[in-house]
């Protein structure tokens, strides 16, 4: 794989990463929200197998398959699951409305801009260039985990967050060992099993998903 | 590119380039009228529609309506005015122009808001409910516009250095790499979002309805009668002719003519015409499945599609390849 064609689809595969990071705070069908994480899932394949090819490590591209199977595959068959047995499809209001959140992406792919320059400048090359859309990732994550009420989305909001952690990883230092791949693979999964549940058991309380209906528990 | 070179091609490339927008406007118009019908199942009136309503109108008495003033007599020539030097600015058909030099893309940002802004004020000076009405949608939507179209093209034009128009087409013809890459792309969809909202097409604005809570550039029209209304459906026509054409030129650049010889402008005059055929068809088409968005989520949409615009920024700064 010459090396112009390797820069150009590692380009692609992170943006079509930040677009679905994107995509998750415009959106309100929560379907709709789960296909494109599941988008979201294939473009970090696809980048950790770019990575693997170019640098000749079958380690990694192994690696990358494991990471699009449970990001594309298992953990929106989950969720989708979920989403049938809770009923809602929408998320009907989220704390901040979805222009002010989208302008608020905006900012924080600036700030994850200018917070990567420095690590950038340590060693330039195509993957590390790129390192500044994991790090937006991350922050649209974090920012769709605390604006979101549906229990859904919030996890999508968390998942997005891992995703772009995922990615820093890939994109600075070709990937992290595979022991701790795994790690963080079953972590996730009982995160998101555990969540299911609590979804379900919340379902059955309160007849909805909405975590602000949490606080009557305090009483 | 930017220094104009002599002869008698470049001044027949913008001949050429303004006088296939006036004329051809109304039949993209026509074409995409055709275009729905013909999917909803109706016969449909006919490609060169919009050419016989506007001779019928103009042999028609000249009205306007009592207490307007000038602004209202003016737009119509305005707005056509604008748009036409629009056409000749932009690299439809040639980056050889005499005006090359001058084809700046904030020039043609404020141009196209000149005429916004005329229709707007026509709109106002009427003094009718609907006319204040559209006008104030009208700015709202192009508030949010002109920035994202601003943004969006700077994307393209950094990669150029410049943010001469012909400069980044011929930029883009001479390094298809640039087509390809996420901040291009991310660009050109910003920009075609714009596109739509900016010509008044359907998730923003419906341009066959007079139902008075959805219409946003009919209501500022409405007092129009005979060849002023000739003038403005013809002005609106082009525009959108206009905008669909900078559209295809930035996102699929071949063809356009780069010197100043011949064989090379008949060639871009057809290719023009096919690119902006083709995206009206698929425009046509595609709208026959969308319904028009609530006014209070247009500016999620154009809040979304400036996000893009600020991505295309960024990411040209941020990816070796973009």
């Amino acid at each position: 794989m010459g090396t112009g064609l390797y820069t150009q689809l590692l380009d692609l595969a992170c943006g079509v990463f930040l677009i679905a990071a994107v995509l998750v705070l415009w959106y309100r069908e929560l379907s709709a929200i789960v296909r494109v994480f599941a988008m979201q899932g294939v473009a970090l394949g696809v980048i950790g197998l770019l990575l693997g090819l170019h640098e000749q490590r079958w380690g990694l591209v192994g690696i990358a398959v494991g990471v699009s199977v449970l990001r594309a595959g298992v953990l929106p068959y989950l969720m989708r699951r979920s989403l049938t047995a809770a009923g809602q499809t929408r998320e009907t209001q989220p704390l901040v409305n979805v222009a002010a959140s989208l302008l608020t992406a905006a900012a924080l792919t600036l700030l994850a801009y200018a917070a990567a320059q420095p690590l950038v400048q340590l060693a330039p090359s195509p993957a590390t260039r790129a390192l500044p859309v994991g790090l937006a990732v991350v922050l649209i994550g974090f920012f769709a985990l605390v604006t979101r009420r549906r229990a859904i989305s919030q996890i999508v909001g968390f998942l997005l967050l891992d995703n772009g952690i995922t990615a820093s990883a890939f994109l600075a230092t070709s990937g992290v060992p595979l022991i701790v791949e795994l790690g963080v693979a079953f972590d996730l999964l009982l995160a998101v099993l555990v969540l299911q549940l609590l979804t379900l058991r919340m379902r059955t309380a309160f007849g909805d998903t909405d975590l602000d209906d949490l606080r009557e528990l305090h009483d | 590119m930017t220094s104009p070179s002599s002869g008698l091609v470049p001044y027949l490339a913008v001949t050429a380039q303004v006088l296939v927008v006036v004329g051809g406007a109304p039949l993209l118009t026509g074409l995409m009228r055709q275009v729905r019908a013909r999917m909803e199942g109706r016969a449909g009136a006919g490609v060169a529609q919009p050419w016989r309503d506007a001779r019928k109108l103009l042999r028609k008495e000249a009205i306007s309506p009592v207490g307007t003033g000038p602004a209202f007599r003016l737009t119509p020539l305005l707005l056509v005015a604008s748009t036409a030097v629009i056409a000749a600015l932009v690299p439809l058909a040639s980056t050889d122009t005499p005006f090359s030099a001058r084809a700046d893309l904030i020039l043609v940002v404020a141009l196209l808001a000149l005429g916004t802004v005329s229709l707007a004020l026509a709109g106002l000076d009427t003094g009718t409910a609907f006319g204040g009405m559209g006008a104030s949608r009208e700015m709202t939507i192009a508030a949010l516009v002109e920035p994202t179209i601003l943004l969006s093209v700077l994307a393209l034009s950094i990669p150029a250095g410049s943010t001469s128009l012909p400069a980044i087409v011929a930029g883009r013809i001479h390094d298809p790499n640039r087509l390809a890459s996420p901040s291009g792309l991310l660009a050109i969809v910003a920009l075609a979002v714009v596109t739509l909202a900016e010509a008044g097409r359907l998730p923003v604005d419906n341009p066959s309805t007079h139902l008075e809570l959805t219409m946003v550039h009919e209501a500022m029209i409405l007092e129009y009668a005979g060849p002023d209304l000739a003038l403005v459906e013809l002005g609106s026509q082009m525009r959108l002719a206009v905008l669909l054409g900078l559209l295809a030129t930035l996102a699929a650049p071949w063809g356009i003519a780069t010197t100043s010889s011949w064989a090379a402008l008949a060639l871009a005059l057809p290719l023009l015409a096919a690119k902006v055929a083709l995206l009206g068809t698929g425009l046509a088409a595609v709208e026959v499945f969308w319904a028009k968005l609530r006014l209070f989520r247009v500016p999620e949409l154009l809040a979304g599609s400036f996000l893009l615009a600020v991505l295309a920024v960024t990411a040209s700064y941020f990816l070796t390849g973009a």
